[in-house]
């Protein structure tokens, strides 16, 4: 019962989020400051991520086929398919539920700690617009941090290949072009956006209700980055369910 | 004009205030006192419609509260100025973006108009020189003063201060009080603080009410606070040296 309720306040909060808007000249500066913080903020990190774990991704598909009747391309393809269809979108997405995530929850937290989210209602402002709908508008952008990871992946996948001598760059780029299936990056990018959704919401819920002082702001930040990865580990396979079966 | 018939709220069972009815005056500087834990905060909470509470009626010059719609509670709130007990500065702003902040989102001035209303009300809190530090860089009178020029700065119709002197020395507390009486006599508003200070009663006190474990005690003013027979309102005023001197010297005077 208790689950339906917060469920129920999540989705309140969602409608709430949208009424009222908070004057544009204010809100362009609150959103010019969340995509610094939640996009820009996070491009070094996934950037790095995203090269070497498609260089790991690379190394293990290579090592795992020593067929001989196996083709050297399929190096490269094994990549291209294990870096677009899940690596980027959603192992990303984990990593910015940690990162993005904790940060959205623990600065809404402390606001709701030391009585500025009342302030703001108080001053008549809808305070679950002016905080978490720049959030959201910034995390539309969040596409473009997934197509970098792909593209990263794809390169560090390649390097890993060409330097460890699993295969040639000829075979890797044949590998990383055969069968391309144009819909895997639309249900790529429908993935993202579902996530980028759950990423502003789910964490700003937990620091926008939580209750206490400053040691639960520390519990919020880490009960949001579970909830937020559960969701995201869910809704990945429900729309993997729904979009490639 | 505030009126406020037997307001009562719990927290998780427990009974904080207990059927609370006054009303706060107009150009009134109105006096919420009592001991720590009597209540104070979540009384005035409950006036700003930031606590929900079970039973009673709260209404702003005959506009009852609860029955507002969500936009018209928001649009007398922007006739709304609060002080917290613990200031509640933005910290990602500057201390003068602080103040700015109700220009900014509810008026249509210029960008120069703004910087001269913001340096009036920092001028008139004794800030002069602090248009640039962060909250966190300032002291904790700072930060309260920052939270009253914050409050005033849009010209409030109903103004609210939970304990707004607490922390400060003597000499600011007074400068406080005074500009708080000031401002309510210049713009003619509903003022209501909460305090505990016996100074800002003899300052300010032109309407007192006396909270104790939730219940109304007492009702009066500065003048009649002194007067009182009332136990539980004489055994507060008097409770430091210097009030039961003071006490001492009116009786001897008197005979
Ligand atoms: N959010 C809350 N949850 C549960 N109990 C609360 C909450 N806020 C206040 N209380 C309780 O309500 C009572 C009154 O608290 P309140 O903060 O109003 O006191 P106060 O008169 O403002 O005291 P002070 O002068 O120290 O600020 C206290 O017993 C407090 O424990
Ligand atoms: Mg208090």
């Amino acid at each position: 019962m208790t689950y339906l309720n917060y469920i129920g306040a999540y989705f309140l909060m969602i409608a709430e989020m949208f009424r009222k808007p908070t004057k544009w000249s204010v809100m362009k500066q609150l959103i010019l400051k969340d995509v610094d913080d939640l996009i820009i903020g996070s491009l070094g990190i996934v950037a790095f991520i995203s090269f070497f774990v498609g260089g790991v991704v690379t190394i293990q598909t290579a090592l795992n086929i020593d067929n001989p009747l196996i083709p050297k391309y399929l190096v490269g393809f094994a990549t291209r398919q294990s870096v677009i269809l899940e690596f980027a979108p959603t192992f990303i997405s984990i990593i910015m539920a940690g990162k993005v995530g904790s940060f959205i929850t623990s600065s809404i937290g402390t606001m709701r700690v030391t009585e500025q989210i009342d302030a703001l209602e108080v001053m008549g402002i809808n305070s679950l617009n002016y905080l978490v709908f720049p959030k959201f508008i910034a995390l539309l952008l969040y596409p473009f941090v997934i197509s970098i990871a792909m593209f990263l992946g794809i390169l560090g996948g390649m390097a890993a290949c060409v330097y460890g001598g699993f295969s040639s760059l000829d075979d890797y780029i044949i590998g990383i072009q055969t069968d391309f299936t144009p819909f895997h990056i639309t249900y790529a990018f429908i993935k993202t956006f579902v996530f980028a959704f759950i990423l502003a919401t789910i964490p700003s819920y937990h620091g926008y209700f939580m209750k206490g002082g400053a040691l639960e702001v520390g519990k919020a930040s880490t009960t949001s980055f579970v909830w937020t990865s559960v969701v995201i580990i869910l809704l990945n396979y429900i729309l993997t369910q729904m979009l490639l079966s | 004009m505030i009126e406020v018939k037997n307001i009562h709220k719990s927290f998780d069972g427990i009974e904080v205030l207990k059927g609370i009815s006054t009303t706060f005056d107009k150009g009134k500087t109105n006096l919420i006192i009592g001991q720590s834990g009597s209540g104070k905060t979540v009384f005035i909470k409950c006036l700003l419609g930031l606590f929900d509470y079970e039973e009673g009626c709260i209404s702003y010059d005959g506009k009852i509260f609860s029955q507002l719609s969500e936009d018209e509670k928001r649009n007398l709130r922007a006739d709304i100025g609060m002080v917290f007990q613990g200031s509640a500065l933005f910290d990602s702003m500057t201390i003068a973006e602080n103040v700015m902040f109700p220009l900014k989102m509810f008026t249509k001035q210029s960008k120069s108009e703004m910087e001269d209303r913001v340096d009036f009300v920092l001028k008139r809190v004794n800030l002069i020189d602090a248009h640039k530090k962060m909250p966190s860089e300032a002291s904790g009178g700072m930060q309260k003063r920052v939270a009253i020029a914050r409050a005033i700065v849009n010209k409030p119709m109903y103004l609210f201060c939970d304990e707004p002197n607490s922390g400060l020395d003597p000499k600011t507390a007074i400068i406080i009080d005074n500009l708080i009486r000031e401002i309510t006599d210049e713009y003619d508003i509903t003022t209501v603080i909460n305090s505990h200070d016996m100074n800002s009663v003899m300052e300010i006190g032109e309407k007192i009410v006396f909270l104790k474990d939730g219940l109304k005690a007492w009702e009066g003013s500065k003048e009649t606070i002194f007067k009182t027979d009332n136990k539980v309102v004489t055994d507060f005023v008097y409770s430091s040296e210097l009030m039961k001197k003071v006490r001492q010297m009116y009786i001897e005077e008197k005979q």
